[in-house]
């Protein structure tokens, strides 16, 4: 009976196998599209996955990588620097008072869906962002925010006048930005990503508008899901979730010189070390963010490892809400002094790091020598907190986990280095990890739940308000502090359209920062970007703002 | 036979009831009730009684349920707060990543396992036996996460033969049907992202494996070497049957009954194992998903995943029993 059965089980196996090969075999004949060759094709190790594709409703380097390569700016940066040069606009002049901008447009661009790029088009896009209706939607307009202020109409957390007052298209290639006031941060702030040009028709036709919330969670449009349309040297064509690829594709209508790659893919790998394992093994061409213990063995094994320039801060943030006792200026100078930067700098940074003593880097107009200097002198730092009778005070240090920034390879190892010099001092300090998607920057930039913390920032372009006035500009539940005179010093130099007086203002700016310690600047250091031996026309960029269509594979 | 599988399948469903009141139960006992493990933080009175009345948590306990019920069964388990995508999407774009992976290990482990364990029996004492209980030693004591890095340091980093991570490479353009990638390039005829997958699966496969192969080595051997000493071998060797026809038919046979539910339990427990493996292989799959899920607070996305991983551990025990019942006629009458 049993063997019977085994028997019979056997046949229906073999008849089964047989006819899944007949179709194996059969489909094999038919035509097939083949991915191209290899050296058409890059592909780069992506840290994590993008948010969305609308530029205009991201504000991290994860989603803005693949913006770049899809979409331009009216002005955009020459490669490798922050210099400004033309992108969509060839030539841009202010009116004298700084509230207006014309911008002449270039030329015989078109988008990706074939629709014009013309002062209409431009205008469009202003308006769209202006007019933006909905808490959520505005919510997600991070650098539209804080470049404008406000929206027509504020409904989410933007609560400023907006700085945006109307678009003229005075002919097909010449648009006019009026402001309500004048901002220093222009013209270098059109060329933010989050500021990148749309198709006007796949905006209206793919909803680009309608951003939904529930709970924390965010579900983006068609637009920016599936059809963003730029006019950029790449092309849209998939972002493949089951793989966790993005790919693209050349666009061969590109204003400017062609891509020289057919298909740019980018590999979402969120792993440091499996990606530095697929570089190895040859499956990517290139990755973000390699960990500086790794530059020697990836040199050694023949990849290029280029170091872009240090355009960064890393600061530990004080949040004086929480605890009464940071309060005391003296307790946050104390921090300060406990803290031995310098070796923080060669022990846990790249080569090229240094100590801070502001929170500008040094080549930013602003940056000063006049600021006060809290050099590391435990010492000094004991003595502070005795002074202010804070010795042994308590503080819940927020430190990031699972996460490379540009300004802090290992958070970790850098968060344990900064709570034992503080110990040192005489501070009991409770480490609080945290992963970065895991409620890290809500804990600590929303909630403000910590009394100091580890963070920082990479410029988005060489103005001193897009650092220091980011940070301390207005109250900010980060670092729970209101002081009216750096408010004051930070929106008068924000207002100065003239490079000389800008520099001066904030230079001043730097100086009360310095004295008052609403946080602790420590280094800043050249992050780097890795490719194999066989890649050229990379340029790094100090804004991690690398485009790929110059990339070519030998 | 079909009685008894419609019987173990009748008996299937309070179980899963059971599950399903507990995973119910568990996003009610969180700090704040469902409403506020879904917003977070940013929770404000006029939010949470928004959100209370979207999710119906106004109403009795009892309809809820029901209408939660009603919801699971209709695969509705909610936006994730992750990827804001329909988790059931989610779901489905994943399940096949770790079917495919959980089958390969499971079939490595098999396949390797029992002639491993039987051979080890056999030659009891001898270095075959020796070295084999030494393997499976290691490959219970080994953690999967230092495996699979020790793997990619070897096969992939070193030698380069195999492929790091991920399921299959990214500059083949490859067709997806039913997103198990090498049944795809099978029937696409895509042979060569068949071949490609196949080459990604190899070695997360033999890290998922290692413990399932190592607990099925250990079992079989212990299980031929008991039967060994039972009444009817003896018999069947004084009836004079060949040795040959003894090992099969006797030992072999009632052997394999104490694997088949080691197996059972072990493909359960792969799950578990998937997430580690998922995690150091870059693999798409559901226990990546998990993980992700976990750190980013993500409650829609855990429940929907807590509930499938109950149901499939159920199936698996089905699945089991059936299998019991075939090996073993004395269970369908029992």
């Amino acid at each position: 009976m049993l063997p019977q059965r085994v028997a019979r089980l056997r046949r229906l196996a073999l008849i089964g196998l047989a006819g899944a090969l007949t179709v194996a075999m059969s489909a094999c004949a038919s035509e097939r599209g083949s991915g191209g060759g290899a050296s058409d094709t890059f592909v780069f190790g992506a840290a994590g996955a993008p948010k969305n594709f609308d530029p205009i409703f991201n504000d991290d380097g994860e989603s803005f990588r693949p913006a770049r390569q899809m979409f331009d700016t009216l002005v955009t940066y020459k490669a490798g620097t922050t210099e400004l040069e033309g992108g969509l606009a060839t030539a841009w002049t202010p009116s004298p008072d700084g509230k207006s901008w014309t911008f002449t447009l270039r030329q015989g661009v078109k988008f990706h869906d074939g629709t014009p790029f013309n002062a209409a088009a431009v205008c469009f896009n202003f308006d769209r962002w202006y007019n933006m209706k909905g808490a959520a939607a505005q919510s997600q307009m991070i650098y539209y925010g804080d470049v404008f202020e406000g929206f027509a109409k504020n409904e989410g957390d933007a609560s400023g006048d907006p700085v945006y007052k109307s678009c003229e298209a005075k002919d097909d290639y010449t648009a006019v930005i009026n402001l309500n006031k004048a901002k220093g941060a222009f013209p270098d702030a059109f060329g933010l990503t989050s500021l990148s040009i749309s198709s006007p028709d796949a905006l209206k036709k793919y909803n680009a508008d309608n951003v939904t919330q529930s709970g924390e969670s965010f579900a983006y449009p068609e637009y920016a899901t599936d059809h963003p349309t730029g006019t950029g040297p790449f092309k849209f064509e998939s972002f493949d979730k089951t793989n966790n690829t993005i790919t693209l594709v050349r666009n061969d209508d590109y204003w400017g010189p062609k891509a020289k790659v057919a298909k740019l893919i980018f590999k979402i790998i969120p792993d440091e070390n499996a990606r530095k394992q697929e570089l190895a093994a040859g499956t990517i061409d290139g990755y973000d963010f390699p960990s500086p213990a790794d530059y020697s063995s990836l040199q050694n094994s023949g990849n290029k490892v280029l170091i872009r320039p240090a355009f960064n801060i890393l600061y530990l943030g004080i949040n004086q809400k929480n605890n009464p006792k940071l309060a005391d200026v003296r307790v946050r100078q104390a921090i300060d002094y406990a803290i031995n930067k310098e070796q923080l700098a060669k022990n846990k940074l790249p080569t090229g790091a240094y100590a801070q003593d502001q929170f500008l880097p040094n080549n930013v107009p602003g940056y000063t020598q006049s600021v006060e200097k809290h050099s590391y002198d435990v010492a000094k730092a004991k003595q502070l907190l005795a002074d202010a009778g804070a010795t042994g005070t308590t503080l819940n240090f927020y430190v990031p986990t699972e996460v490379t920034r540009p300004y802090m390879p290992n958070p970790v190892d850098i968060g344990a280095a900064v709570a034992d010099d503080l110990k040192a001092a005489g501070f009991n300090i409770n480490v609080v990890q945290q992963p970065w998607n895991g409620g890290f920057k809500d804990d600590v930039q929303k909630a403000g739940k910590q009394d100091i913390h580890l963070l920082g920032w990479t410029g988005d372009y060489a103005d001193a308000g897009n650092f220091i006035g980011t940070f301390f500009g207005r109250q900010k539940p980060e670092f729970g502090f209101d002081n009216p005179q750096i408010f004051g010093a930070l929106s008068n130099a924000d207002k100065q359209v003239d490079k000389t007086a800008k520099g001066k203002a904030y230079e001043q700016a730097s100086v009360l920062i310095s004295q008052y310690v609403p946080a602790v600047p420590l280094t800043s250091s050249p992050p780097a970007i890795v490719v194999k031996s066989n890649v050229e026309g990379l340029v790094p960029s100090p804004l991690t703002d690398e485009r790929f269509y110059t990339v070519s594979k030998g | 036979m079909l009685r008894f599988t419609v019987r173990r399948l009748l008996q299937a469903i309070p179980t899963l009831l059971v599950l399903s009141i507990l995973v119910f139960a568990w996003l009610r006992v969180l700090p704040g009730g469902p409403a506020g493990a879904l917003l977070g933080d940013k929770a404000t009175p006029e939010s949470l009684a928004d959100m209370r009345r979207l999710m119906g948590l106004d109403e009795p306990i009892i309809v809820q349920y029901f209408k939660f019920l009603g919801r699971v069964f209709t695969g509705d388990f909610g936006n994730s707060l992750a990827s804001g995508d329909a988790v059931i999407t989610e779901i489905a774009r994943r399940f096949p990543a770790t079917i495919e992976l959980s089958i390969c290990a499971l079939v490595l482990a098999i396949a390797f396992g029992i002639p491993l364990g039987y051979l080890a029996a056999r030659y009891r004492g001898r270095l075959l036996d020796n070295a084999a209980v030494i393997t499976t030693l290691v490959g219970v004591a080994v953690p999967v996460f230092f495996l699979g890095v020790l793997l990619k340091y070897i096969f992939a980093q070193k030698l380069g033969i195999l492929p790091p991570s991920g399921r299959q490479d990214v500059t083949i353009d490859a067709t997806h049907v039913t997103g198990f990638f090498v049944l795809d390039g099978l029937l696409t005829g895509e042979l060569d992202a068949a071949w490609d997958a196949i080459k990604h699966l190899i070695l997360p496969s033999i890290a998922l494996a290692s413990i399932p192969f190592a607990v099925i080595v250990r079992i079989t051997r212990a299980s031929v070497l008991d039967v060994q000493q039972e009444d009817f071998v003896r018999t069947a060797e004084s009836k004079g049957l060949t040795t040959p026809v003894i090992r099969r038919r006797h030992v072999l046979r009632n052997a394999l009954l104490p694997v088949s539910t080691t197996i059972g339990l072990q493909t359960g427990l792969l799950l578990a194992g998937a997430v580690l493996t998922e995690k150091v292989f870059n693999w798409q799959g559901l226990g990546s998903l998990l993980a992700e899920g976990i750190e980013r607070r993500d409650f829609p996305r855990l429940q929907g995943l807590l509930l499938l991983a109950a149901a499939v551990y159920v199936v698996v025990n089905l699945l089991v029993d059936i299998s019991y019942a075939i090996i073993d006629p004395r269970v369908r009458v029992r």
